[in-house]
């Protein structure tokens, strides 16, 4: 086992009560979903307009954010950067609990999650959906395949660790094209049909998982021992920048070019400035989760605590960026008769109610609460911590 | 062999069947014998519906009766998460005021998009162009409900118990219009469209419904749909829809 | 029958650790009180013979299912419909009795084999009793010139 990588040693009370309380959230999680699964839908907020709640955007905000949390592995693998190397492990290790919280989620909604098996066993390759259920088991393997070579003797030499490196690289670039695809595949909602969605969820996972991954680094480095370094914290500040920076341009385009077209002028009116939640959610994620922390890292010696709350506010504004787009896009009316004012009928014509309701918000937080506990105890058996700066300048 | 000619002999095999349950072990030979000719639907029909919004009237909801009533949709007092196989809208023109009024449903299209987004391949066309759920294979995953362009599809938010025989449906699946294939295939129409073109009693009888076969040229529909102007709902999507509207 | 199940891959697995269990559990139900009484059918045979039945009505019932859901062949010898037809019972009232209810056709089997069935979530558990179904629906002659809009001028 090479040396430059440890496992978690508990050390901090702190610890026990983040334990604590993510068990809690996982278990009350887990009693939702079954609770969701015993009475039916109709206990949560969605309905047959808006079908894909806030259980949706969790688990997108999840899975976007897994693919972005490798960014470190492969700064290190792929781009040859040698002060990431120690971090590397806990990159892809991240990468994988997030991505199995999201997909915990995401099936746990299912109207009958009973049948999973059914989605493994019945493959309709023309859908997106489809695509995306390779594409997230591909992703576990190949992260789960970087972390063995990560502690394979000799791997590095040979070679094998920026393969797999560039291999996970790759594979995340298209994941996140297929998880905009989802929607930028979808020709029936003036909000969602655009090819501009597949880069705008690359960034958007860059974004989210540099900066989940740069907070998970930092709560664990109060309680392991201190491991981030001022390059490399100085590289992660720069680096997130770059990312919130291509999220705010591909918005821009993407709702000027939507408003440009008059076919699409009226979703645009809405979500910028008639759809009350959503424009609000819109405006907050453009400022306070994109201005905002632009400036917070930009600004000259970001020390760890500015990097943190910036990249809080990253997630925070990725998490409200995607509840606009998913549930925004539904909200709005089907255009199913331009230049026709319409009444009657399924609440046709008539922008779509939706409030999550308690249960699916706990089902949402349990799965991050579930991949955070997987962190936590892949950790303590697997050897993939960054050693304390003390001990890396004593050896 | 033609379809009609297909199609008598599945009718006739389906009284048979009804006999062999009445008196079972009585003429169960024959009746083996004769199903090995059941044939599946082909593609040599396509069943469409032509929608006169003329004769459609505003205060009418007969349509959306018959429908709720053939395949047991009842309510909930939850409109919002109740199923909606077929629902009533009218239309104001914007710059005209020209008022409209006309039934929405799954339009069976020929390139549907719920078909396509369907991860395990439970929504699916039949050969004959009806667009339906297998729930033995449905998820629920609702990806269907999103990309179909005309909201036509409901998603069961709830235990249900009152199924019909021929229409099942349960929680945790999506639903939508059948074009009431349990009927079609037993050679009569969609109940949408017989309390359209029945008179008198509570039902209007507007007979603002026309169904049959679009690929069959001497189909009362196809030579409707030759003689006078009709159009697709979303026709830019170019899903080549089998439910068609008049006087739109 | 219950809801859906609540997540899969649990259930999976606890199904191979209680499988096991529960055979022991089962078999020695068995010993205890035998095989449960099922309610006969209406005619004097089924559409098979019994131990076919038992062994492969599963497959029949899978087997016809797609055929009618994808190519609408309907009113085959194994329906689940002409099943239900023939094996429901009435109460007292002379109403029909679920056929998963306890004790009946469906249920005291299932239940005795320990297997779970899922088809009455969906699927009537009753015989149609409404006028317009309940005996061979009426046929019409098929018109060249298709169904309904025959009022039309």
């Amino acid at each position: 086992m090479p040396a430059h990588f440890h496992q978690l040693k508990i050390t901090a009370p702190e610890y026990r009560a983040a334990l604590a309380v993510l068990l809690a959230l996982a278990a009350l999680g887990y009693a939702a979903a079954h609770y969701m699964d015993a009475g039916g839908h109709h206990i949560t907020g969605m309905n047959n307009r808006v079908v894909w709640g806030i259980p949706h955007v969790f688990a997108l905000a999840l899975i976007l954010a897994a693919s972005g949390a490798l960014n470190v592995a492969s700064l290190s693998s792929v781009f040859g950067l040698d002060e990431y190397q120690p971090l590397a492990g806990l990159s892809a290790l991240l990468a994988i609990v997030l991505l199995v919280g999201g997909l915990l989620v995401l099936v746990l909604d299912l109207g009958r999650p009973d049948r999973l098996i059914v989605a493994l066993t019945h493959y309709n390759f023309k859908s997106v959906f489809a695509w995306n259920i390779l594409l997230y088991t591909g992703f576990i393997a190949l992260a789960v395949g970087y972390l063995y070579v990560l502690v394979e003797p000799g791997a590095r030499r040979a070679g094998r660790v920026r393969a797999a490196g560039m291999l996970s690289l790759l594979w995340r670039l298209v994941l996140t094209s297929g998880s905009g695809a989802i929607f930028g595949f979808v020709v029936a909602r003036p909000m969602y049909h655009a090819a501009v969605m597949a880069p705008l969820f690359i960034a958007l996972s860059l974004a989210l998982g540099g900066a989940a991954f740069q907070l998970v680094a930092a709560a664990l480095a109060r309680w392991h021992g201190d491991y981030l370094d001022e390059s490399v914290l100085a590289r992660q500040a720069r680096l997130l920048a770059w990312f919130v920076a291509a999220v705010l341009l591909l918005t821009a385009i993407f709702h000027l070019t939507h408003g440009y077209a008059a076919e699409r002028r009226a979703v645009e009116r809405f979500i910028l400035m008639r759809g009350g939640v959503y424009t609000a959610l819109f405006w907050a994620q453009a400022g306070l989760g994109g201005a905002l922390p632009l400036a917070l890292l930009l600004a000259p010696a970001p020390g760890v605590r500015r990097l943190c709350a910036a990249a809080a506010l990253v997630v925070l504004g990725g998490f409200a960026h995607l509840y606009v787009i998913i549930i925004g896009g539904q909200a709005f009316p089907l255009p199913i008769f331009p230049g026709k004012t319409v009444t009657g009928g399924f609440y046709d014509g008539e922008v779509a109610a939706y409030a999550p309701s308690l249960p699916e918000f706990l089902l949402g937080l349990g799965g991050v609460a579930a991949a955070l506990l997987l962190l936590l105890a892949a950790l303590r058996v697997l050897p993939f911590m960054p050693p304390p700066r003390r001990a890396r300048q004593r050896g | 062999m033609t379809a009609p000619a297909n199609r008598k002999r599945r009718k006739l095999l389906a009284a048979a069947a009804s006999t062999v349950a009445a008196a079972p072990g009585l003429r169960l030979m024959e009746w083996a014998a004769a199903q090995s000719d059941a044939q599946p639907v082909t593609a040599a029909t396509r069943w469409g519906l032509l929608i006169d919004t003329d004769k459609c009237a505003v205060d009418c909801d007969a349509c959306v009766r018959a429908c709720n009533d053939e395949h047991g949709l009842t309510g909930t007092g939850r409109p919002e998460t109740d199923a909606q196989w077929i629902r009533k809208v009218t239309l104001t023109d914007e710059h005209s005021g020209r008022v409209t009024s006309l039934p929405v449903l799954c339009q069976h299209c020929e390139q549907p998009p719920c078909v396509d987004v369907c991860p395990t391949g439970a929504s699916f066309r039949r050969e004959d162009g009806v667009v339906l759920v297998d729930k033995h294979t449905c998820i629920g995953c609702r990806y269907c409900v999103i990309a179909c362009p005309y909201q036509a599809r409901s998603f069961v938010h709830e235990n249900l118990t009152a199924q019909k025989p021929y229409s099942p449906r349960g929680k945790g699946t999506v639903e939508g219009c059948t074009l009431c294939v349990h009927r079609i295939d037993e050679e009569r129409a969609p109940a949408c469209v017989e309390v359209c073109n029945s008179g008198g009693g509570d039902d209007c009888g507007n007979g603002a419904l026309l169904f049959g076969d679009l690929n069959d040229p001497q189909s009362a529909i196809a030579r409707r749909l030759k003689s006078a102007p009709s159009r697709q709902l979303r026709a830019d999507l170019d899903l080549n829809t089998g439910v068609r509207y008049e006087n739109l | 029958m219950s809801g859906g199940g609540f997540f899969a891959i649990p259930r999976i697995i606890s199904a191979a650790i209680f499988a096991p269990v529960l055979a022991a559990v089962v078999s020695v139900n068995a010993l205890a009180d035998g095989p449960p009484k099922l309610p006969r059918g209406k005619g004097a045979t089924c559409v098979e013979p019994l131990d076919v039945m038992r062994r492969n009505h599963m497959d029949f019932l899978n087997h016809e299912r797609d055929l009618t859901v994808r190519g609408g062949i309907r009113g085959r010898k194994h329906s689940l419909v002409g099943c239900i037809a023939c094996h429901a019972q009435r109460d007292g009232h002379g109403d029909f009795i679920r056929i998963d209810a306890p004790g009946q056709f469906c249920h005291a089997c299932h239940e005795f084999t320990g297997v779970k069935m899922d088809c009455f979530e969906c699927h009537a558990a009753v015989p149609d009793t409404s006028a317009s179904h309940a005996a061979a629906p009426p046929f019409v002659p098929p018109r060249r010139g298709g169904y309904g809009g025959e009022t039309r001028p």
